[in-house]
């Protein structure tokens, strides 16, 4: 028995641990959010969170995952949406939305690291393969995003 | 017609009551207990619930919203919402109310095809039912009007509605549309119904958001692959490496030991199996031994296909789909003569979801399957004919399509192949999901193409004749026999036989060479026309030392819609100012799918030759836009898909199979590899035009004619991977 905590939920699961941590998810834990694309980490629409991190579900053992923190597309929001997923629907960026939960886990992590980031940087940052070609509006949707906190902050800190 | 709340409808009641798609409710019965337990409330509370079809597209909820049936399938293009915004635009109800859901493919075929056809294809979503869709809605809003007419008993003529509610001014009276919906239904149909002008739309022709967005963001089940039904197992597949090839002798003693694994399945094509997760059904058919007999076409190569196209080319009296004037004594008149050959590749639709079936073979003899189809009717005929039942014995649930691009339109191969390994445990429900790998190896490619072109020009470089030969397998003679033409496919000679260019003396030549490689639509099917056709053009206007565009605009009829957004496309990039250093244009125009697309593209190639697009302008003439923000996102879907194939993707053959597995050796474009799109909407009415291809077919002889100003290189072969562009 494997214990996994995904999306602030302890589970334990009874699979081999070189089952990719994709298919636990998918097929175990009834979490169909996370896709499956190419089963070699290449086009990144199975992007999870793994204790903050941006990693890859259909290369990464399961076993990697036990005892720390993942997070899907489900869970990505605790109460609604996030602040991608609003800027997400305010631009329209999916198209046929397949790798969409793999872009917007691993623009979380990018805006989380880097709150402001530059084209260049989203460039580098989201590797994530679209075949409709969103690219333009995923960029733009991140910019929002960015600029939606940066709009927050300072009325934040007044509160404060 | 008044509906008691049965399951499948309380699957549609329930969807809409959460104000969200239907897909995401479609599984009432998944595996885990809470999960059912929530449903089977749902499903208790809703059994009270009536809804009332006013007619075959219009269902209005008591509380006033509506839903509209799609009966085209979603697969990114925004047909869901678009044909939404039709209706609703004649049913003058409130946008806010309106949710959409698919037509049921079951329903259809027992109410005579009552939704016109479910195929979704050749970007005719909005083009070929808007006018039917249309007419529903504002039919429905004629009874409705009619039914508070009637309660009130007031002249027909003093009732107004706004947003679903209907108003007699004189008494100040008001009812919703949900109020009068149930006794609007049992009224007959207005015989006639006259459609709004283009001009006075409120919610057609704008950027409304799209309906499905929302579920795709969040994550929910949407797609065929997410389906789950309770106690369903999960089928790998593994389909003869060479096209036509049969299993001859399978060992499947390992791999149906391995854990998980229910059962191993046998069929001519392929073998599969069948497990309690995709990854064991996946690792236990990596242990069967398979041995394959490869029939004839073992030992196909990307030689032998060249050589049956070259044999196309110089084969004799060929179909002409196009002859005007007489090309060979203008060859003789002429002051020069220009030849050249262009050529492409086999390509993958390579569509992030991979095919996938899902089918259960219930206790009662119905059939249920899940699919992601452009063409919901297609699926059900074929699972059908598979299961030898009755097609109003199998229902089709539509899923959204993570991509279609044509691959999941004709061939239906993998709900042949769902239902037939579904068969082997009839009463439990089972997802077949293939591999990337599978996908990519066995797919229905765009056809590798070669072409002969040659012109006559005059002492002053006027085009006087054109004579094109082309080789390229015909997907109509595979997939739809009854389309084809003496001998003609209209896929593989378009562009080339409906030319829009005044050339006095014209000739195509079709040589139908199909080889073993299974050919099919891929976006915007006949488009290489475009890529040969433009670069040829480009090549003339050089030879005559005329400016590209001038050189066009000189071939083009006064009123010709080419024409119009040639100039429009011009006029937005600035064709004639000046360009920051290193920076070159090229432009290209092209019809097709009922609008008209011209493309300037703003290129540099480094001086290790490596080509980088910055910028497209796009000029598209589709008559009318339904939905200006879904347009333009399929414009720059064209951009990538067009660039990913120029740069990167061919499909190559050895020993009869198909190299490529996966996004490694068949890459997608990047995002840092996206340029800026721009997009113009020379919209001059009176037709109907598609989006989904349209855009694609001048973008990569745009692009490569801006390489060619770059670098003084022809591009007459693609991928340009394998081209070296170094200036010369």
């Amino acid at each position: 028995m494997l214990k996994l905590n995904v999306n602030g939920r302890n589970h334990q699961v009874d699979v081999e641990p070189e089952m990719p941590l994709l298919w636990v998810l998918r097929d175990h834990l009834n979490l169909p959010g996370t896709k499956y694309g190419c089963g070699e980490g290449l086009c990144g629409a199975c992007t999870v969170h793994l204790d903050g991190k941006a990693v890859r579900s259909c290369t990464l053992p399961v076993s990697a995952a036990a005892g720390k923190r993942i997070v899907t597309i489900e869970g990505l929001s605790k109460d609604g949406l996030h602040r991608i997923q609003e800027a997400w629907i305010e631009h329209e960026v999916p198209q046929c939305g397949y790798c969409q939960p793999g872009m917007i886990m691993s623009a979380a992590v990018l805006l989380e690291k880097n709150p402001q980031p530059t084209d260049a940087d989203i460039d580098a940052a989201m590797t994530n393969l679209c075949r409709c070609g969103t690219y333009l509006r995923v960029k733009q949707a991140i910019h929002a995003a960015a600029s939606a906190v940066k709009a927050a902050k300072p009325a934040a800190a007044k509160k404060a | 017609m008044t509906l008691k709340v049965n399951r499948r409808e309380f699957l549609k009641v329930s969807a809409a009551m959460g104000g969200g798609l239907m897909l995401e409710f479609c599984f009432p019965f998944v595996a885990q207990a809470a999960q059912v337990a929530q449903a089977a409330k749902a499903f208790h509370a809703a059994k009270s619930v009536v809804v009332t079809e006013v007619n075959a597209w219009v269902v209005i909820h008591p509380d006033d919203r509506v839903a509209v049936r799609i009966a085209r399938s979603e697969m990114g293009q925004g047909t869901f919402t678009a044909l939404a915004q039709l209706v609703a635009e004649e049913l003058e109800c409130d946008w806010a109310k309106v949710s959409a859901e698919f037509a049921s493919p079951n329903e259809h075929i027992r109410r005579k095809r009552i939704w016109g056809s479910m195929s979704t294809g050749g970007s005719q979503g909005v083009r070929s039912s808007q006018d039917y869709v249309r007419k529903a809605g504002a039919s429905a809003r004629a009874m409705l009007l009619e039914a508070a007419a009637l309660r009130w008993q007031v002249p027909l003529a003093e009732c107004t509605v706004e947003r679903g509610v209907i108003t007699h001014a004189p008494s100040g009276r008001q009812l919703s549309y949900g109020q009068v919906a149930a006794a609007a239904a049992k009224l007959q149909p207005p015989k006639e119904v006259r459609l709004k002008d283009a001009k006075d739309w409120k919610i057609a022709g704008k950027s409304l958001h799209r309906l499905d967005i929302p579920d795709k963001v969040r994550g929910k089940p949407v797609f065929g692959v997410d389906v789950a039904l309770p106690g369903m197992l999960h089928a790998a597949i593994a389909q003869c490496p060479v096209f036509g090839g049969k299993v001859q002798n399978m060992d499947a003693s390992v791999a149906e030991k391995m854990r998980g694994v229910k059962k191993i399945v046998s069929e001519p094509g392929y073998v599969a199996v069948i497990a309690d997760s995709w990854w064991r059904a996946q690792q236990a058919l990596r242990k069967l031994k398979v041995e394959w007999d490869a029939g004839e076409y073992g030992k196909a190569s990307d030689a032998t296909i060249a050589a049956m196209l070259r044999a196309g080319l110089e084969a004799k009296d060929l179909p002409q789909p196009r002859k005007l004037g007489d090309v060979d004594a203008a060859f003789t008149a002429a002051a020069k003569v220009i030849e050249a050959e262009y050529q492409s590749p086999y390509l993958n639709h390579a569509t992030m979801e991979p095919q996938t079936c899902t089918v259960w073979f219930k206790p009662d003899g119905f059939l249920e399957v899940w699919t992601s189809t452009q063409d919901g009717e297609a699926s059900l005929l074929a699972a059908a004919e598979v299961a030898g039942l009755p097609p109003e014995k199998v229902e089709v649930h539509k899923m959204m399509l993570g991509g279609g691009f044509g691959r999941r339109g004709g061939p239906q191969d993998f709900v042949r192949q769902g239902v037939a390994i579904a068969r082997t445990m009839p009463g439990v429900p089972v997802k077949l999901m293939w591999s990337r790998e599978e996908d990519m190896q066995h797919g229905f490619y765009r056809p590798a193409s070669l072409v002969r072109l040659k012109a006559a020009l005059d002492a002053n470089g006027k085009l006087l004749a054109l004579h094109s030969r082309i080789a390229c397998p015909s997907i109509l003679a595979v997939l739809m026999p009854g389309a084809m033409k003496n001998g003609i496919d209209f896929t593989a000679v378009r562009i080339f036989s409906d030319m829009p260019y005044q050339i006095p003396h014209q000739q195509v030549d079709y040589a139908q060479r199909n080889g073993h490689v299974p050919v099919g639509f891929w976006r915007a099917p006949g488009q290489q026309n475009g890529f040969y056709r433009e670069c040829f053009i480009d090549e003339l206007a050089h030879a005559a030392g005329q400016d590209p565009l001038d050189y066009r605009l000189a071939l083009l009829a006064a009123n010709d819609k080419n024409r119009l957004v040639l100039e429009a496309a011009a006029q937005a990039a600035a064709w004639r100012s000046p360009l920051p250093a290193g920076v070159h244009r090229g432009l290209a125009v092209v019809e097709g799918f009922g609008s008209y697309a011209a493309i300037v593209a703003e290129v540099s190639v480094s001086a290790k030759g490596e080509p980088k697009v910055l910028r497209i302008v796009l000029a598209i003439d589709s008559g009318y836009v339904v939905n200006p923000d879904t347009c333009r996102a399929q414009a720059e879907s064209n951009v990538a898909f067009g660039l990913s194939s120029m740069l990167y993707q061919q499909n190559t053959v050895k020993d009869g199979r198909i190299v490529e597995s996966n996004f490694h050796d068949f890459p997608l474009l990047g995002m840092s590899e996206m340029p800026k799109v721009e997009v113009v909407f020379a919209n001059t009415g009176g037709f109907w035009g598609g989006h989904g291809e349209p855009g694609i077919l001048p973008l990569v002889p745009a692009v490569c004619n801006a390489i060619f100003a770059a670098t003084g290189k022809r591009v007459r072969s693609l991928p340009l991977s394998r081209q070296d562009l170094r200036k010369i």
